[in-house]
């Protein structure tokens, strides 16, 4: 039998701010075998009581079906919405770090000025940029990036939220 | 919302300061107001103020278990024999981890549970200090939810609110870590509130258009079939009782699986036995072949299914679930159902009712014709060999119990293994909440501290533990509990002097090489029970059983009884891992309907 394709799904979860939480959510892939793609966590309320976690992962739609069942069977969740399943917004941001001199550190800069990266730290030889973006979009700067001297990246991982009026309440 | 920190949900007044006890005085109102009258514990350092409250009240009984493993069986067997939570009380580290089996067990087959760990004081949590654990980080996929208590005035509120958990929803086991400090410290009390949980509200009522849906494939079914599992004994009697009630009005065959026993009346003719790896022929054949599948409050388990690619192939499947996450999980259905089986029940009889469309009711006939001819099989029968001095067999020695329990209210727990399956197999429960087996995680062990909280619950009951003898020796220190309480269970094991479903699988499928599955140097149990207070029997040949039983249920007393049954009997009909329901293996002298398909696949499933 075929098995069916892999989708990747983008997945928010509104929970309780309470301790454990996010190892519930994490303990809840690695059990069942799920697979994590990026993982942001942080208070999304004023009060700090509810925090939202985007979670982007893989798999059959019957296994990206059950991730949603079972993230939404975990009692302190209140909400959990497949932004996937619509037009949405997701962004990620990286800091980079490039170590080099001479042409390699001008092309640097100049393919950073296209990305609209921002240089937020320099050295006469290194540059850290700021890139915020589309996950793709960070995978195809970072692949230029790398002849031209990457030393170190930190991503954050996504951010998503869906387009017009709709909300995850 | 009445507290500073947003977690308040379960509203209620928060006593005056001036009248705050202690943090265990305070727990203990909170079990009382939670309805709370047993707890199953064992004592240690970090609950010693949790026991002085316990020793200055009389409301809430505490009964000593002799393992923390067996104080959570217990509840369970209290739980599902009540339909009330079951309360455990632990202390930490070792107190917490000997417990962990036991909550395992409560999580897969959804028992509610609540079980209180000691912890150390909140200054020295994360120091590795004496009998500390990571009590909430073993526990987390342990059970449904677990608390750390880390503030006094979290305290009552998380009582409360672990009950609600507990049994709201699909029910499981809730641990609540409390720290040595927050029980000594005073806490603010508040009563349980009427307020629904701040995000966790399972759905309860279904859709009235999966409902519709449900029933419109239900009155068009020629071949269909009732499947119900554990989720009706769950959601109450009145579950049990709309099920039968439905069953007979539709005149469709039911079938139910190992947690489903009792569900509907065993004597009824609708009734096809169990399903699955040990269920009958008849169940079995009827669920292959069926057209319309109503799965009520069961789960598509693999001892169920069997090879899935092969599972009910031409059938419409309509899954009903308090579970969401359970449907569509492994076999994918055309109508899920999400709500209470009771709720469900309730609407399928109605609409049933409002559908005007006649069901078919001469293909029905032929479905039942068919039905019947797998029945004549006979697929359960067996020889046992009249003549005094002839070896007992296994499934005769649970008929003769079952039949000289008739006219008693009784309740039964098994151990795993191959006399667990007969159990099954051969003693019929006509009613809920009497029957209380390890179904999903299969734990040895289970049976005789689950009956002794039946027995708590139930003390004027008879409570019987159908046993093996390896099983037995998982928690046999509990027989030292049954004397201490006087609680007269009748431990009932089917000595074959081997671990027989190990053996039964090695004989199949691992060509007759017996590997560490003899039980040797057995103790005499007779003794042993002699030297627990309880009373010890023992039938060795088929014209001693009687006289045994009749015996073991005449006395006020616990009771081991050994009967040694024949070694070598295997389960049957069995679905070998990893094949289909029609390639059942049937027993001696009685042909198998399909190729008994053993697949290296199927080597590799459990
Ligand atoms: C705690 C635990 N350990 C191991 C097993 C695996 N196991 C399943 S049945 C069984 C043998 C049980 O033997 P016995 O209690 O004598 O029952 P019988 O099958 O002989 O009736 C074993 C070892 C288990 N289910 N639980
Ligand atoms: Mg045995």
């Amino acid at each position: 039998m075929a098995e069916p394709a892999l989708r990747s799904a983008t997945v928010s979860v509104l929970v309780e701010n309470e301790s454990g939480v996010l190892a519930r959510v994490i303990g809840l892939f690695s059990g069942r075998g799920y697979n994590i793609d990026s993982l942001t966590v942080a208070p999304v309320e004023r009060d700090g009581s509810k925090s939202r976690i985007t979670v982007v992962t893989r798999g059959t739609p019957m296994v990206i079906e059950q991730i949603k069942a079972q993230l939404d069977r975990l009692v302190p969740v209140y909400k959990v919405l497949d932004l996937s399943e619509g037009p949405h917004l997701a962004r990620e941001l990286a800091l980079i770090k490039v170590i080099g001199a001479g042409e390699k550190r001008a092309e640097a800069l100049r393919l950073a000025e296209a990305f609209r990266a921002r240089v937020i730290d320099a050295t006469t030889e290194s540059f850290t940029f700021e890139l915020t973006g589309a996950t793709d979009k960070l995978d195809a700067f970072l692949d230029l990036m790398r002849p031209l001297g990457l030393a170190e990246v930190a991503r954050t991982g996504v951010a998503a939220i869906a387009r017009g009026m709709k909300t995850i309440y | 919302m009445t507290e500073t920190d947003g977690n308040g949900t379960m509203d209620g007044t928060i006593a005056a300061a001036e009248q705050m006890s202690s943090g265990s005085e305070a727990l203990l109102r909170a079990l009382k107001a939670q309805g709370v009258e047993v707890i199953f514990g064992y004592p240690g350092g970090a609950v010693l103020p949790i026991y002085d409250a316990i020793f200055q009240q009389n409301a809430i009984r505490h009964i000593l278990v002799r393992h923390e493993q067996a104080a959570v069986h217990a509840a369970e067997g209290y739980a599902r024999s009540t339909g009330k939570v079951g309360v455990v009380l632990v202390t930490s580290g070792p107190g917490a981890t000997n417990a962990v089996t036991g909550l395992v067990d409560a999580l897969m087959d959804s028992i509610p549970i609540v079980c209180l760990c000691g912890q150390v004081p909140t200054h020295l949590i994360g120091n590795d200090a004496f009998q500390e654990a990571d009590t909430t980080g073993i526990t987390r996929p342990a059970t449904k939810h677990n608390y750390l208590v880390k503030r006094s005035e979290d305290l009552v509120r998380v009582v409360h609110e672990a009950f609600y958990v507990a049994r709201a929803g699909r029910p499981g086991p809730v641990v609540i870590d409390l720290p040595k400090d927050i029980l000594i410290a005073p806490a603010p009390y508040r009563e349980p509130g009427e307020a629904e949980h701040r995000s966790y509200r399972p759905r309860t009522q279904p859709d009235p258009r999966r409902i519709k849906e449900a029933v419109a494939l239900l009155k068009r079914a020629r071949r269909p079939i009732i499947y119900a599992g554990g989720g009706v004994i769950n959601a109450g009697p009145e579950a049990s009782r709309l099920l039968t009630q439905f069953a007979r009005m539709t005149g469709f065959p039911l079938t139910a699986t190992l947690m489903g026993l009792g569900a509907f009346p065993a004597s009824d003719p609708l009734f096809l036995g169990m399903l699955g790896m040990h269920g009958t022929y008849e169940s079995n054949l009827a669920m292959h072949g069926c057209d319309v599948m109503l799965n009520i409050g069961a789960r598509f388990d693999d001892r169920v299914t069997g090879r899935l690619n092969a599972f009910s192939p031409g059938s419409k499947k309509i899954h009903v679930d308090i579970d969401p996450a359970n449907i569509n999980k492994s076999v994918a259905v055309d109508v899920a159902i999400v709500g209470d089986a009771a709720a469900v029940l309730r609407a399928l009889i109605a609409a049933w009712r409002e559908d005007s469309t006649p069901p078919p009711r001469e293909a029905l006939a032929q479905w039942w014709e068919r039905i019947g001819l797998w029945r004549e099989k006979k697929a359960l029968r067996y020889e046992q060999p009249a003549a005094p001095g002839s070896v007992i067999k296994p499934q005769y020695a649970i008929e003769r119990l079952y039949q000289a329990t008739q006219g008693r209210e009784t309740y039964v727990t098994t151990e795993v293994g191959q006399h667990q399956m007969w159990a099954a197999q051969y003693f019929k429960f006509e009613q809920p909440n009497h029957w209380m087996t390890s179904g999903g995680l299969g734990t040895m062990g289970y049976g005789l501290p689950a009956a002794m909280g039946v027995q708590v619950a139930h003390p004027q009951a008879l409570v019987v533990d159908i046993a093996g003898e390896a099983s037995t020796l998982m928690n046999i220190q509990e027989m030292s509990t049954l004397a201490q309480y006087r609680l007269p269970v009748k431990v009932f094991i089917l000595n074959n002097h081997y671990m027989g479903m190990v053996r039964q699988w090695q004989e199949l499928l691992h060509g007759g090489r017996y590997s560490h599955s003899y039980s040797e140097a057995l103790p005499d149990f007779v003794k042993l029970a002699e030297s627990f207070h309880a009373v010890g029997l023992r039938a060795r040949t088929v014209d001693e059983l009687d006289g045994v039983i009749a015996e073991m249920l005449a006395v006020d007393k616990p009771v081991i009884a050994d009967i040694c049954v024949d070694e070598t009997e295997n389960v049957f009909p069995m679905i070998p891992s990893g094949a289909a329901h029609n390639e059942m293996l049937l027993g001696p002298g009685q042909d198998s309907p399909g190729r008994p398909g053993v697949t290296d696949e199927g080597m590799a499933l459990v």
